[in-house]
């Protein structure tokens, strides 16, 4: 064989592109190469052709053109005579806002759910199958519609709250829970309260640092401290107290009902809870799976150590069982962020404003520039997915097994 | 020896153990109240449940399967809760769209079909024979539903035929790289160029055929089983192709089948079918339209395949090394070793994986009534749309998460039970 | 239909023949059916029964231009559209005439490039609130919570009415009409905005329909009526005509029963031609000389069709108002016949 290699390389034929493995992969390559780039070329030569021949050539010049709607929910200033580019901003600040918040919402009730499932009470365990079973096999989209429909049937309207035969009223005067949304009590930032910012900064650092010093410290004398009191502690104490020294710069609003609605203090919309409640149950349902597989996975001989060495059952789950088992829930936990930052694009469906709402809605309605909006929206859901995917795994990395 | 003493001479009764040791007692004492903690939260569930079921059981309790509007329903004094009149009434049209009533019968066949035609992939121990129906199922599925002449889906089997027929040919006399090439080239032609007027001249000697359905009259939980399985069933080969692209050492080859599953996966579907409904057009040349379905399926098609091969390619990575190195040990090439060893045990281990894609992607479905398709959720609109219904918003959610709930739920038990059986290690 | 069955496999190849496309009206007959793009459902205006036929006052219009084409008003393929897919259905050819109560506005007629071909229905903005809110006018709406129905020229008109008045509000932006109502009804918003007559149509559906107002504010001009491509001029006149022929027979008194005697002869020579006795308007528009009997003989012309779908007498109790005759007072007014 290593001869007749050798004679065959002295000369060469067109034939040993097919045959020489030496080149074959080579050919497949450029071959597979120049296929993808002419079918990408036809397409993009169609849709070039095609937007011509309707008049509205590719062009994004239409995003910095005067928006005319109005957004609701804004993390940014917006109004209406502000720009497409900038309603597709708030937008996508909207999809970030109910990514996160769901995913933490969604992680926390799925561990909870996943470690009760587990539970030794029988009617708490069937009722988590019963929960997890319902909610993983009903499309997201009914859920949806049924947390919103559910949300503004059940809860109060505003003027429930309005006269003297009020049928609903306020908790401790701070708080409306209203079908419109949550009204919750603001704080507004006086002279000075810049101050207790800054403290309450530095009390997170200084949290940080006691953590690492009190772990130092049990891993050197084996004392345990309460650790969660006293990082309560350092958060909230130098805060309040500069806040009485400083003579109270901040300050909390009040909502209150004037007009068709109350006003001030924070509203948050019955789109946005609506849709966090939604998301953060049907992905809790598919995180508790998982964290029971993980759970599952570990010996049972761990648990048994834990106990052998007097853990007590909460200490078990959080010191022994919890962080190995991290280590198989993470994988399938990445793919639950995605899926629920892709799902929020349901949002359209409870009239949150996100982005696809805005930029994939109501813009691209307005505008007729389809080719332009979706083409975006992908863009801006991919780098979204890529980021997380990123965070998630270098997250992954750092837990995974270092095997020596 | 009579100093033997006895506390008691003879031997007691049985006794049935204490009550609180026994039955339902024992029983909840040990899996509802074993500590206060457990204790507060079987009654907390126990008062949940409790509630809930107050709150629904005497509304949905109703006789009002009957009623023929809404206004019937809230006229009626007997009627306090729920109107189900509308399901009676929209049943047919929730199940199969706007299918004519006196062909369903194909629609129900198509999915019995189904079962036999996957029978054989799932269950190694029935006739090897059957593989031949599961292989011309799509087709005969695809004329079942769309109906019209028979000889449309035979010419184009006839191409794959064709293609099958040149490869085993001239493999011999041509070497494989080349045959392969116009294996694939002989049927294309043949499709684009002959087929269509093979169909026509041969529907003019021997009409066999079934009436015609247009794709406008699909809609219901039907229209969501079609999407979904042609979605997962086309998306199948091309979901081999890219697990297979990703694991290759071409560099060129593995940079576009990774790029083209992250993008995929990037995304959500609801972009994917607005692409589908509003932009694959401009994609075409001038002049072609395809409707839809035939839109949403291809987008819905690419959606799975790369989900597809992220499941597959779990089974690739699932096997043991040693299999790998045993082919090549054998002197297999890459193919062979692929299709004689590797893939057969890889998409084995998979199965359950494709299962629960299915039905991610069934549940997936509903996001076509957002692009103006008639699926379930799409009809509710059309439903409100008469005037006889307007308002009416529970009932027909109810029933439609009731519809997809057992689908999903029996599918994902089956797939327990699949992973099961398919274990090969003991 | 041999090579429509052929089209899936082919597509799904990937290569794709493109059909050279004559004129619609060609196409159309070549076909032997019309592609109608409807609503996806709106009350009155299009929706399946629950056997799946369409029925509407739109579904009507589409019946009538296939009856006038092809001779069957049953030869109609009905595509539902969202307000985002109409458009591209259209542009693209998905479908020969869209009919989903469109607004005919400047740069959908001359940016989009399409043609209206009339107006079939004039309507407005308007907004309906509770009346134990005690709001008489929309100036009154400062601060209010608005539920707007999307994917319309709808939210620019709010924004434009409210930055003009110098009030804020707070939008509810809703995809469907359904879950708008909804919302409206439990009280998550203080106003719903639409289409006075989608309004009414709702209006008319709930429970205490008489606690509810419309507020006397109409804020937009919303000229509603059916489109066909640039492009094709005998397509957009017989799509014109048709909804001529509708207006002109109840101008004229001709009505669904009186049909056949009115096509026997009469001694109005603007009957005769409009029924095709006199003449040869039907050839003109490259039809035969019945056609407008068979648009007619659909559902009767302009007035009962609005009467039957969306009129008084139905759930929907919409008044003719600016829709009744010229000679009525209304706007609907149809060039003549000649």
């Amino acid at each position: 064989m290593a001869m007749a290699d050798q004679t065959a390389s002295g000369s060469f034929r067109l034939s040993m592109l097919i045959y020489d493995t030496r080149y074959r992969s080579m050919t497949i390559q450029i071959i597979v190469l120049m296929l993808f780039m002419l079918g990408a070329a036809w397409l993009v030569d169609n849709m070039l052709t095609n937007l011509a021949a309707l008049g509205k050539p590719l062009g994004f010049r239409f995003l910095s053109d005067a928006a005319g709607y109005d957004i609701n929910q804004r993390l940014i200033e917006y109004n209406s005579q502000d720009t497409h580019l900038r309603a597709a901003v708030v937008g996508l600040l909207n999809t970030l806002l109910v990514a996160f918040l769901g995913c933490v919402i969604a992680t926390v009730l799925g561990v909870v759910i996943g470690v009760m499932r587990l539970s030794k009470n029988w009617i708490v365990a069937r009722l988590m199958t019963v929960y997890i079973e319902t909610f993983r096999n009903v499309p997201v989209l009914l859920w949806i519609v049924f947390s919103m429909a559910i949300f503004i049937e059940v809860l109060p309207q505003p003027n429930a709250f309005r006269g003297d035969a009020a049928t609903a009223s306020m908790l401790f005067d701070a708080f409306a829970f209203t079908n419109r949304g949550f009204y919750l009590p603001g704080p507004i930032f006086g002279d000075g309260s810049m101050a207790v910012v800054v403290v309450f900064l530095l009390s997170i650092v200084g949290i940080y640092f006691f953590g690492k010093w009190a772990k130092a410290r049990q891993e050197a004398t084996g004392e345990i401290l309460p650790t969660f009191w006293i990082k309560l502690g350092i958060l909230i104490l130098p805060a309040v107290i500069v806040h009485f020294v400083m003579g109270q710069p901040i300050t909390l609003e009040y909502p209150e009902l004037k007009g068709f609605n109350f006003q001030g203090g924070i509203y948050m919309r019955n789109s946005l809870i609506a849709l966090l409640v939604a998301l953060s149950l049907y992905t809790a349902a598919f995180i508790a799976e998982a964290v029971r597989a993980g759970i599952m996975a570990i010996s049972h001989g761990q648990t048994e150590a834990a106990s052998a060495l007097g853990l007590r059952p909460k200490r078990t789950m959080s010191l022994v069982v919890l962080p190995q088992a991290m280590r198989v829930i993470i994988p399938p936990l990445i793919s639950q962020y995605l899926n629920l930052t892709k799902n929020s694009s349901l949002a359209i469906a409870v009239g949150y404003m996100d982005i696809t709402g805005t930029l994939g809605g109501i813009t691209l309605n307005q505008t007729g520039r389809e080719m332009e909006c979706i083409m975006l929206l992908m863009l801006c859901y991919l780098i979204i997915s890529l980021s997380i995917s990123m965070v998630m795994n270098i997250y992954n990395n750092s837990v995974k097994l270092k095997e020596r | 020896m009579s100093d033997q003493f006895y506390v008691r001479t003879e031997m007691l009764e049985e006794q049935p153990a204490p009550l609180g040791q026994t039955g339902i007692l024992k029983w909840s004492r040990e899996n509802l109240f074993s500590s206060i903690p457990n204790s507060i939260m079987t009654i907390v569930s126990v008062v949940v449940v409790a509630f809930l079921l107050w709150e629904f059981i005497p509304w949905a309790w109703q006789d009002s399967w009957n009623a023929s509007s809404r206004r019937e329903c809230l006229d009626s004094t007997e009627i306090t809760g729920a109107c189900w009149g509308v399901i009676t009434e929209r049943f047919n049209q929730l199940m199969f769209g706007f299918y004519p009533h006196e062909l369903q019968w194909r629609v129900l066949l198509c999915f019995v079909l189904l079962i036999a035609a996957i029978a054989p992939v799932l269950f190694d121990k029935l006739p090897r024979e059957m593989l031949w129906f599961s292989a011309i199922y799509p087709f005969f599925g695809y004329w079942l539903l769309w109906g019209g002449s028979l000889w449309g889906p035979i010419v184009v089997i006839a191409g794959f035929v064709l293609g099958y027929l040149v490869m085993r040919l001239l493999s011999q006399t041509l070497g494989g790289l080349a045959a392969m090439i116009l294996a694939v080239l002989t049927p294309l032609i043949w499709w684009l160029f002959f087929a269509g007027a093979a169909a026509d001249i041969l529907h003019g000697i021997m009409p066999v055929g079934i009436e015609a359905v247009k794709s406008s009259k699909f809609g219901g939980l039907s229209l969501s089983l079609i999407i979904g399985i042609a979605g997962i069933a086309i998306s199948f080969p091309l979901g081999i192709v890219l697990a297979l692209g990703r694991q290759s050492d071409m560099f060129i080859v593995k940079t576009l089948s990774v790029g083209y599953i992250e993008f995929i996966r990037g995304v959500p579907l609801i972009t994917l079918l607005f692409v589908a409904s509003v932009l694959l057009n401009y994609f075409m040349p001038k002049g072609t339209n395809f409707d839809i379905i035939l839109r949403v399926v291809i987008m819905v098609t690419l959606f799975s395949a790369a989900y597809m091969a992220e499941v597959i390619r779990g089974g690739l990575a699932a096997l043991p090394t040693g299999q790998y190195e045993a082919a090549d040990a054998l002197g297999l090439d890459y193919w062979q070793s692929m299709q004689l060893i590797i893939m057969p045990q890889a998409l084995k281990i998979s199965i359950p994986g494709i299962v629960g894609t299915f039905i991610g992607l069934f549940k997936d479905t509903t996001l076509v009534s957002i692009i103006g398709l008639l699926d379930p959720i799409g009809l509710t609109t059309a439903i409100r749309g008469d005037s006889a219904w307007n308002g009416i918003v529970w009932e027909l959610y109810i029933f439609i998460a009731l519809m997809f709930w057992v689908f999903t739920f029996s599918m994902s038990r089956y797939s327990m039970y699949l992973e099961n059986k398919l274990k090969t290690t003991h | 239909m041999k090579k429509s069955v052929l089209l899936g496999t082919i597509a799904a190849v990937g290569v794709l023949a493109g059909a050279a496309s004559a004129g619609t009206l060609d196409d159309v007959k070549a076909n032997g059916v019309l592609k109608c793009g409807v609503s996806t459902g709106l009350v009155g205006f299009a929706a399946p029964d629950a056997n799946g036929v369409w029925g509407g006052f739109d579904v009507t219009f589409c019946r009538a231009v296939a009856a006038a084409v092809l001779g069957d008003s049953d030869a109609v393929e009905f595509v539902p559209t969202t307000g985002k897919t109409r458009f591209t259905a259209l542009a693209s050819g998905e479908i020969d005439l869209l009919a989903r109560n469109t607004t005919w506005t400047f740069s959908r007629d001359v940016d989009l490039k399409f043609t209206f071909v009339g107006v079939n229905y004039y309507d407005g903005q308007g907004f309906m609130v509770r009346k134990d809110l005690g709001v008489t006018s929309a100036t009154e709406l400062d601060g209010a919570t608005v539920c707007i129905q999307t994917g319309t020229t709808t939210e620019l008109n709010l924004a434009d009415y409210f930055r003009a008045n110098g009030m804020s509000y707070e939008p509810v932006p809703i995809e469907t009409n359904a879950e708008a109502q909804q919302q409206y009804l439990s009280g998550a918003c203080d106003v719903y905005t639409t289409d006075a007559s989608g309004l009414a149509a709702t209006r008319a559906t709930f429970e205490d329909a008489d606690a509810h107002t419309l507020l006397p504010e109409i804020i937009s001009k919303e000229p509603l009526g059916p489109l066909v491509r640039h492009g094709d001029d005998q397509w957009g006149d017989i799509a014109r005509w048709t909804l001529n022929a509708l207006i002109t027979a109840e101008e004229l008194g001709v009505t669904q029963a009186n049909l056949a005697e009115m096509a026997a002869g009469t001694s109005n020579p603007e009957i005769n031609r409009l029924m095709g006795t006199e003449g040869s308007l039907g050839e003109m528009i490259g039809l035969d000389a019945e056609w407008a009997q068979r648009v007619i003989g659909v559902a009767g012309n302009y007035g009962e069709v609005f009467e039957a779908n969306i009129g008084e007498s139905t759930a929907i109790g919409l008044s003719r108002g600016l829709n009744a005759q010229w000679t009525q007072g209304g706007l609907i007014y149809s060039p003549p016949f000649r």
